[in-house]
């Protein structure tokens, strides 16, 4: 990438783990994407908002457990998490069962921050 | 589908001769895998190794060298998170020789 | 009939055509579908609805992996592995809802 061209990226998050493989492959694209230095957001709707739920235990389905994962987020200096408030309150959560800090945000304001990115990418 | 033999045991690896197994690697097996990359071990290679063994049982991946580095230089002190001090340890890539020496997968992103 | 559900209520609506169709017996949620019978969830209400007609059952290390293994809603019943295929034992022939 032309230098100082920093794009704000934005990785949507729309399905539950494990059933699909969109989360895991959304969490190692983003993973990748760290190491270019952009402006990243991950947002969190709908179903997606399972992926960050406490006390995922996978043994007995024989899947890698990738929630700890989203803990290391930081240390990549990827920090601007967002989750769907709505997504939350129909789904019986609140933001105590996440596993990690995010900003919790209407539906109305994800749109809005959405506009203003430069490349958005669906999972 | 390759094996390595260590003490008489043998352990399954990949054919880039990364443990496929996490849960069997002990200090032995770290040994092993350190000759065959030509890394002569010391407690400084060690503490790497331990370093990213925690980091992996933490958040279930191994980390990027960049990320790396600057957990290194948070736990172990300034002077020891530079790449530097590093690619001396492990100077075909503190990311990947290191894990592979600790018995975790390939970063992710790492080709 | 043992109809077995594996997407979750919320994303799609195979849930919602078992119910419409199904004349009654038992369905199993696995998988994704698991999600609707935890507390809270929005299809709480539709399922409570479908226990008088079904009996529900929600497979528990698919509800371990996601974390809900605690709020699985009252009156359905945590079955293992073991307790599937017993369920398709039981039933005469069964449906896989995609």
């Amino acid at each position: 990438m032309s230098e100082g061209a920093i794009k704000k990226f934005m990785f949507v998050n729309r399905k539950a783990p494990y059933g699909t493989i969109y989360a895991l492959e959304s969490l190692e694209v983003v993973l990748i994407t760290a190491a270019f230095d952009q402006d990243v957001s991950l947002v969190f709707m709908d179903d997606g908002v399972f992926q960050l739920k406490k006390g995922q235990q996978t043994k007995g389905i024989e899947n890698k457990n990738f929630s700890p994962t989203y803990r290391a987020l930081d240390g990549y200096d990827i920090e601007k998490l967002y989750v769907e408030a709505e997504a939350l309150a129909a789904r019986g959560l609140t933001e105590d069962d996440l596993l990690v800090d995010v900003t919790v945000m209407s539906r109305a304001e994800l749109g809005a921050l959405m506009d203003e990115m430069d490349v958005v990418l669906s999972f | 589908m390759a094996t390595i033999e260590v003490s008489g045991k043998s352990y399954e690896t990949d054919e880039e001769g990364y443990l496929v197994n996490l849960a069997e690697w002990n200090e032995e097996v770290g040994s092993y895998l350190a000759t065959t990359e030509n890394v002569e071990m010391t407690d400084q290679h060690w503490e790497v190794i331990n370093f990213l063994r925690d980091y992996y049982n933490e958040f279930q991946i191994a980390p990027a060298v960049r990320v790396l580095t600057k957990a290194i230089g948070k736990k172990l002190g300034p002077e020891k998170g530079t790449s530097q001090y590093l690619y001396d340890l492990f100077p075909y890539g503190p990311a990947k020789q290191a894990c592979k020496i600790a018995g975790l997968p390939k970063p992710t992103g790492c080709v | 009939m043992l109809h077995i559900v594996n997407k979750s209520s919320l994303e799609r609506n195979t849930l919602d055509s078992c119910l419409r169709v199904a004349n009654g017996g038992a369905i199993l949620l696995i998988e994704d579908a698991v999600y609707a019978a935890t507390r809270g969830n929005e299809a709480e209400g539709k399922l409570r609805d479908a226990l008088a007609r079904f009996k529900i059952y929600v497979l528990g290390p698919d509800l371990d992996a996601r974390g809900m293994g605690d709020r699985v809603m009252e009156g359905v019943s945590t079955v293992d592995y073991g307790g599937f295929v017993d369920l398709v034992a039981e039933h005469k022939n069964c449906q896989s809802w995609l």
